[in-house]
């Protein structure tokens, strides 16, 4: 039981990280149907960017604050010069060029930041938390609890406001948006922004977990991706329940399988997951005719 | 009026005997050819923190040789080309060093990959080879006119085998990175256990990039008998695997690699690190040597001429470089020639040399020369290293 526990505790922690990424995932998507392979490059600036502020001397908190800023600068940089002169451009070239955007703020972050490896202190201690013979840090439990609240935060958005609504309405016909008076480069400038700052603010709770470096980005922008598909791209719950599932994946294969076959067990699952159910598991059901 | 012409005669007479000492100098310069030794380093790209103070070193030395009257009454010339880290361009600038500039010797290859690329470029010239590279492929099989200087991954697992067997621990766990370095050393660990009747009862692995261990660690945890923990590893792994031990409460000895071997890994870990033990080279503990050691002199003169020159902490990556110039420079000298023939022959002979990585003494069979002394055990207390047993 206890080892049952331990698993499911390493696995939530795992999962609400791959949860974080992939809710940043979410509102570019909903946007303008590109997926950002910079989304883990946002993560990266918050966790680098308060490495860097804090060890200059400046307090955590303030710290944290300026990196998400910083990411949320980059993120409408990267509209602006590199997704708005391509307008027109297909998503599968918007995908491209943020792939491109991804290997280009590496490349400055080795020159910002340096090349090895920071991390940040928890929150709350380093003390484990004792649950029926398993332990947990308390910083998992910050991950999963900033996870909830963006995941809370992102929905009512989305849901609730005029705002949120005008963005999925952008999404789903550009045209007829701009016909009923959404202003879209601004909805999309928009979609970025928050965009980089769910990254940065979750690059700021994983760090004192994964530790951060300037190249993470691409491990948490392909596990993030990863579980944005498996729980239906670009719905913020299904970002939440995608991630968990991963990590517990994971970590039951490592625990029960054998760790060698750790990321086939979570991948065939992913596999599976895509064949029965292609557009996730709380994906629309709409079939696009032509 | 007067002082200031003859002022202005005695100027022209210092140029004019300035001139002629300089056109002297050179033709003295011209009659002693330099010694040509090559290099090719990846100084920049993606193994520059390899390379760079490794060719930093390299021409520091070579400086202070030349300001010693060089070598054989000759001055020393470095002849140095940055790869950049790629294979193809290291097999070119090999040639050329060859077949242009007609080096007698080369101390260089900054990674095993450029260095198996060089490898047959010097084996087909006949010129004697050192290279930086960690790899025991460069040396395995023994190529006549390769050597190397870095210790082996080899010598390290032996090194923390020969702890636990004196601290009778008979039975491990392992948990090791699939990345090259994890993958690498766990092979050689699991090539030598044998011979220190050690068995291994969990055989775990993580990914380079994975970001919690704690259910490998559980299940070492949860097997009984298991007496340490070994973890070979290289980048951020091991220190998350160290902080999920922790976490774990695992109370057993926790043995790293020398891969960690680092100010950065004690960072990273944090507390979770204290009680940690892993073999490193001298050089990492310069100031911490008892004064009877036999590397204590010349490790602190590396680190102390280095840090002055360059301004930067020194790195064992160039303390390899050093100990590859300075075994040529010796088998120059008791070669008494250039010829690489000699200098290869010598070089073989090489015997009892205390350089910064280890004491070297090398034969026909073994082109490195470096024992389990050539490594000391650490144990980590209070984020600080403390130097245990030899």
């Amino acid at each position: 039981m206890a080892e049952f526990l331990q698993l499911v505790f390493s696995g939530l922690t795992v999962g609400a990280v791959y949860a974080l990424v992939a809710l940043g995932f979410t509102l570019i998507y909903n946007a303008s149907d590109v997926i950002n392979f910079a989304q883990g490059d946002f993560v990266m600036i918050g966790g680098m960017g308060t490495v860097f502020l804090a060890a200059a001397g400046i307090a955590l908190p303030l710290a944290a604050l300026m990196a998400i800023v910083g990411a949320v600068i980059v993120g409408l940089l990267l509209h602006r010069l590199a997704i708005e002169p391509a307008r027109g451009a297909s998503p599968v070239a918007l995908i491209m060029i943020t792939i491109g955007a991804s290997i280009f703020i590496k490349g400055i972050a080795q020159v910002v930041f340096d090349k090895q490896f920071h991390s940040l202190p928890a929150f709350s201690g380093d003390t484990p938390i004792q649950v029926g013979g398993a332990t947990i840090l308390p910083q998992s439990l910050w991950v999963m609890g900033v996870a909830l609240g963006l995941f809370v935060a992102l929905y009512l958005f989305l849901e609730k406001t005029l705002l949120g609504k005008a963005l999925l309405a952008t999404a789903a016909n550009r045209l007829a948006a701009r016909l009923v008076g959404v202003n879209v480069t601004i909805i999309l400038a928009l979609a970025f922004g928050v965009s980089a700052a769910i990254g940065a603010i979750a690059g700021v709770v994983v760090t004192p977990i994964t530790l951060t470096r300037y190249d993470v980005g691409t491990m948490f922008a392909l596990k993030g991706f990863a579980a944005a598909m498996v729980g239906g791209m670009g719905n913020p719950l299904g970002a939440v329940v995608g991630g968990l599932l991963i990590g517990l994946l994971e970590a039951f294969g490592a625990g029960y399988i054998s760790s060698t076959y750790k990321d086939a067990v979570a991948f065939v699952v992913i596999l599976l997951v895509l064949f029965f159910l292609p557009r996730g598991l709380f994906g629309g059901r709409s079939v696009e005719r032509v | 009026m007067r002082t200031s012409v003859t002022g202005r005669w005695a100027l022209r007479a210092v140029a004019l005997a300035a001139a002629i000492s300089t056109s002297l100098g050179s033709s003295f310069a011209l009659a002693a050819d330099p010694v040509k030794i090559g290099s090719v380093v990846s100084a920049t790209g993606p193994a520059a923190f390899l390379g760079d103070p490794e060719a930093k070193t390299l021409k520091l030395y070579v400086e202070e040789l030349n300001k010693k009257g060089g070598l054989l009454g000759r001055p020393v010339e470095l002849v140095l080309y940055d790869d950049g880290g790629d294979a193809n361009k290291a097999k070119t600038f090999a040639t050329r060093l060859v077949e242009d500039d007609k080096v007698v010797a080369m101390v260089g290859g900054t990674t095993t990959g450029t260095t198996m690329a060089m490898i047959p470029v010097f084996e087909d010239a006949k010129v004697p080879f050192i290279s930086l590279a960690g790899a025991i492929e460069i040396i395995e099989p023994v190529r006549e006119f390769v050597f190397k200087t870095p210790h082996t991954d080899k010598t390290a697992c032996q090194k923390i085998f020969e702890d636990m067997k004196a601290k009778g621990f008979t039975k491990i766990g392992m948990i090791s990175g699939t990345d090259g370095f994890g993958k690498s050393m766990r092979a050689q660990c699991l090539k030598v256990i044998g011979d220190y009747g050690i068995t291994v009862l969990v055989d775990e692995n993580y990914g380079a990039s994975d970001s919690d261990m704690t259910p490998q660690l559980n299940k070492i945890k949860n097997t009984a008998g298991i007496q340490a923990v070994l973890n070979p590893g290289f980048g951020q792994g091991p220190a998350i695997v160290t902080r999920n031990y922790a976490q774990l409460g695992i109370t057993l000895p926790l043995y790293e690699s020398h891969g960690v071997a680092s100010k950065s890994y004690v960072d990273l870990a944090g507390p979770a690190a204290d009680g940690v033990r892993l073999p490193a080279p001298a050089l990492l503990v310069a100031d911490k040597l008892a004064a009877d050691d036999r590397q204590k002199a010349v490790v602190m003169e590396y680190k102390t001429i280095y840090e002055k020159a360059t301004g930067q902490p020194v790195s064992t990556f160039g303390g390899y470089a050093f100990d590859g110039m300075q075994l040529m420079v010796k088998a120059i000298e008791t070669a008494k020639s250039t010829d690489p023939q000699k200098i290869r022959d010598a070089l073989e002979n090489t015997k009892d040399y205390v350089g910064v990585t280890g004491i070297y003494t090398m034969s026909a069979k073994d082109h490195l020369g470096l024992g389990t002394d050539s490594f000391r055990l650490l144990l980590i207390k209070g984020g600080d290293w403390v130097i245990e047993g030899k």
